[in-house]
């Protein structure tokens, strides 16, 4: 059982500003059903330019509900200018702290609140920054430098713990712990230089790693990988059971399957579907 | 304010029985069974009635038995047990629906140089047995196939599973934790070759385990010490537990119809009535074939931590299938392994009864239950607005 504050239980039990604003000046949503919680957030602002009516909806946990409450509260009465400069920081400590692995709720506040004050100055809702790392969660590479900046996070687990990023299947966790090792200066860790392999070879150790490292793992979720054929360095391969039909992970896999492939056999292998 | 306790996948409460039956044995008959005194050795007699009544709720010799220290062992000792046993071979087969104590002991051994297949299920928790069979080789040690799930309350066929198994004289494991005391099992009318069993789960005390071994299994013991339990699990004996799950097997016999006619009704009842006054209701898993006393069902477009907590304000205790109240992010895997779509996963809620619970607590919760429901609802972006339906 979570350990939650009385103020987290208190404005979780009794949410303040919950529902929508009619014709509100500032409209922001995130999150969304499949990654577990979402906020849409309204706001309208006075005659003084000052937020005077927030309300909010959200689907989630209850330091998801109980972040989206203390956020209202802390923008109320705010202008624009005053309430930008709100962090997740200033959610958590609000509530007197959420739970290390709820910080995430917190964040959920803060995007929420940026998205509203974007669309309130009618900029037109933004294409997504940077390069996704966690494909499980749709995190950015942007994402999580920032949540490391902000919150000085240093381990996988703070960054899951914050943005969520790596806290599905888990492949993203070699690309997080780059992005910490080089925003705490430290060297990237230097990658083993394949060596040149005959087709032959290739081949071999192609089959070798698909049966070792690939299949296993597509399996566990009711997948199968077939290898096709090797033309030069292009990998075509068939998927099999539940992975053939979810178009949802089809980036995810050959992703997967690429960065294996390209880690264990040599880095120029480019993996293609065959349908 | 009173504890409604319909957690009881998840633990039991000792019956008072039991607890009786232990207490003498912590402070007035602390000796060792493996004492040459008389005041140790007759300890040694309770141990053998507390195995004689195990073996009987079994179905099984007394000699068949073996007392661990919790489920977990029970299953890692079984697995272990048949990989050491069958050096030669190197595939696993189990479930994706297994409780940890065999998943991750399985992926454990596919990271170390083992193929391991784990069967897929259908949307109500049944196993694909033709993939099953499909994937049985001369290269397989070991089938783990729980007798029944935690999460969906969905019985697999262990019986007919064993036929085909058995047939191509691979080891056969069955994790029971789920199934005994709430289903018959009978492990002389099967060829099973090893059996897990949990105090806890049937109101004997936690901290006990059995594990079942058919005379004439190749065995390797996993905990390697002394003597006891005839050189197959090493340590001194866990004298009141073992006392206390043999009173526990007892009562679970006596106790068998009453799980099967009044706990079902109480069950059903809840279910119905759940179904019938919240809308956007989905029960999770099997009902032609389920443990009488389990129903999960999904409430979609809310959370199931969300829901708990609010039923903890009434002192009602569930459990859920949502990834917030587990710490990772993802629902669980039983109910992903099950195709249930997120909307609805996020927001299952299992819950679980025993003979302790009675109509009046079915009824509060009954009453308690929608509104929460609809309070949640209310607060969710998602509903009033369901064409977002389905991802």
């Amino acid at each position: 059982m979570w350990e939650y504050t009385e103020k987290v239980k208190d404005h979780f039990l009794n949410p303040r500003n919950v529902g929508v604003i009619e014709n509100a000046d500032g409209m922001g949503e995130v999150g969304s059903l499949a990654c577990g919680d979402a906020l849409k957030l309204t706001f309208k602002l006075d005659e003084n330019k000052k937020i005077n009516d927030v309300k909010f909806q959200t689907f989630g946990c209850a330091s998801a509900i109980a972040s989206s409450s203390a956020l209202t509260e802390i923008i109320k009465g705010l202008t624009i200018e005053e309430a930008e400069k709100v962090t997740n920081e200033d959610i958590a400590k609000y509530l007197g702290d959420l739970p290390k692995e709820k910080m995430h709720c917190s964040v959920l506040g803060r995007d929420a609140l940026e998205h509203a004050i974007a669309n309130y100055r009618g900029e037109a809702e933004k294409e997504i920054e940077g390069e996704i790392v966690c494909e499980c969660f749709g995190v950015t590479d942007l994402e999580i430098e920032r949540a490391i900046k902000e919150n000085n996070l240093s381990t996988i687990e703070d960054v899951t713990d914050y943005v969520k990023a790596g806290g599905g299947c888990g492949n993203c966790h070699e690309r997080i712990q780059e992005i910490i090792d080089s925003m705490h200066g430290k060297e990237p860790r230097v990658k083993r230089k394949s060596e040149k392999l005959t087709n032959i070879k290739k081949i071999k150790l192609i089959e070798e790693t698909l049966d070792r490292e690939i299949k296993p793992a597509l399996k566990k979720d009711g997948g199968d990988i077939e290898l096709i054929d090797v033309d030069g360095n292009i990998v075509l391969v068939k998927m099999h059971g539940t992975c053939a039909t979810c178009t949802a992970s089809q980036v995810t896999l050959k992703n997967y399957v690429e960065t294996k492939l390209r880690e264990l056999v040599t880095s120029e292998l480019v993996v293609e579907e065959v349908q | 304010m009173n504890v409604i306790y319909l957690d009881n996948n998840a633990t039991t409460k000792v019956a008072p029985e039991v607890l009786d039956e232990m207490l003498p044995y912590f402070s007035e008959f602390y000796g060792n069974p493996s004492s040459m005194h008389t005041f140790g050795g007759n300890i040694g007699r309770k141990i053998r009635e507390a195995r004689e009544k195990v073996a009987t709720i079994l179905g099984a010799a007394p000699e068949e038995i073996v007392f661990t220290s919790c489920g977990t062992e029970s299953d890692s000792t079984a697995i272990r047990a048949a990989i050491l046993s069958n050096p030669d071979k190197r595939h696993i087969i189990t479930t994706r629906v297994e409780h940890p104590a065999v998943k991750n002991l399985g992926e454990y051994f596919a990271k170390n140089g083992f193929r391991v297949t784990f069967v897929p299920v259908d949307r109500k928790g049944r196993l694909d047995i033709d993939y099953l069979y499909e994937n049985l080789t001369d290269d397989t040690a070991i089938v783990s196939i729980m007798w029944a799930n935690n999460e969906s309350g969905t019985i697999f066929p262990i019986e007919e599973l064993c036929k085909t198994i058995k047939e191509r004289e691979i080891v056969f494991h069955t994790d029971a934790v789920q199934a005994i005391g709430k289903i018959p099992i009978d492990v002389s009318k099967t060829e099973v070759d090893m059996l897990s069993l949990s105090g806890h789960k049937f109101h004997g005390p936690k901290g006990i385990g059995v594990l079942y071994i058919r005379k004439g299994t190749k065995f390797s013991p996993y905990v390697i010490g002394g003597h006891q339990e005839s050189g197959r699990r090493g340590g001194t004996e866990n004298v009141a537990s073992i006392i206390g799950i043999g009173k526990a097997c007892e009562l679970a016999m006596e106790h068998l119809d009453e799980r099967n006619t009044r706990v079902k009704k109480l069950r059903d009842k809840l279910e119905t009535e759940i179904l019938k006054r919240i809308p956007n209701t989905i029960v999770n898993g099997d009902p032609e074939n389920r443990l009488p006393n389990t129903t999960s069902i999904a409430f979609e477009y809310v959370e199931g931590e969300s829901i708990l907590l609010m039923m903890d304000e009434f002192g009602i205790c569930a459990s859920s299938g949502s990834a917030c109240t587990s710490g990772s992010l993802e629902p669980s895997h039983v109910l992903r392994a099950m195709g249930v779509p997120f909307t609805a996963a996020h927001g299952s809620i299992r819950f679980s009864l025993s003979i302790y619970n009675t109509e009046e607590e079915i009824d509060f919760i009954i009453e308690k239950l929608p509104p929460i429901i609809e309070r949640l609802r209310e607060m969710s972006p998602f509903w009033g607005d369901k064409v977002i339906g389905y991802q």
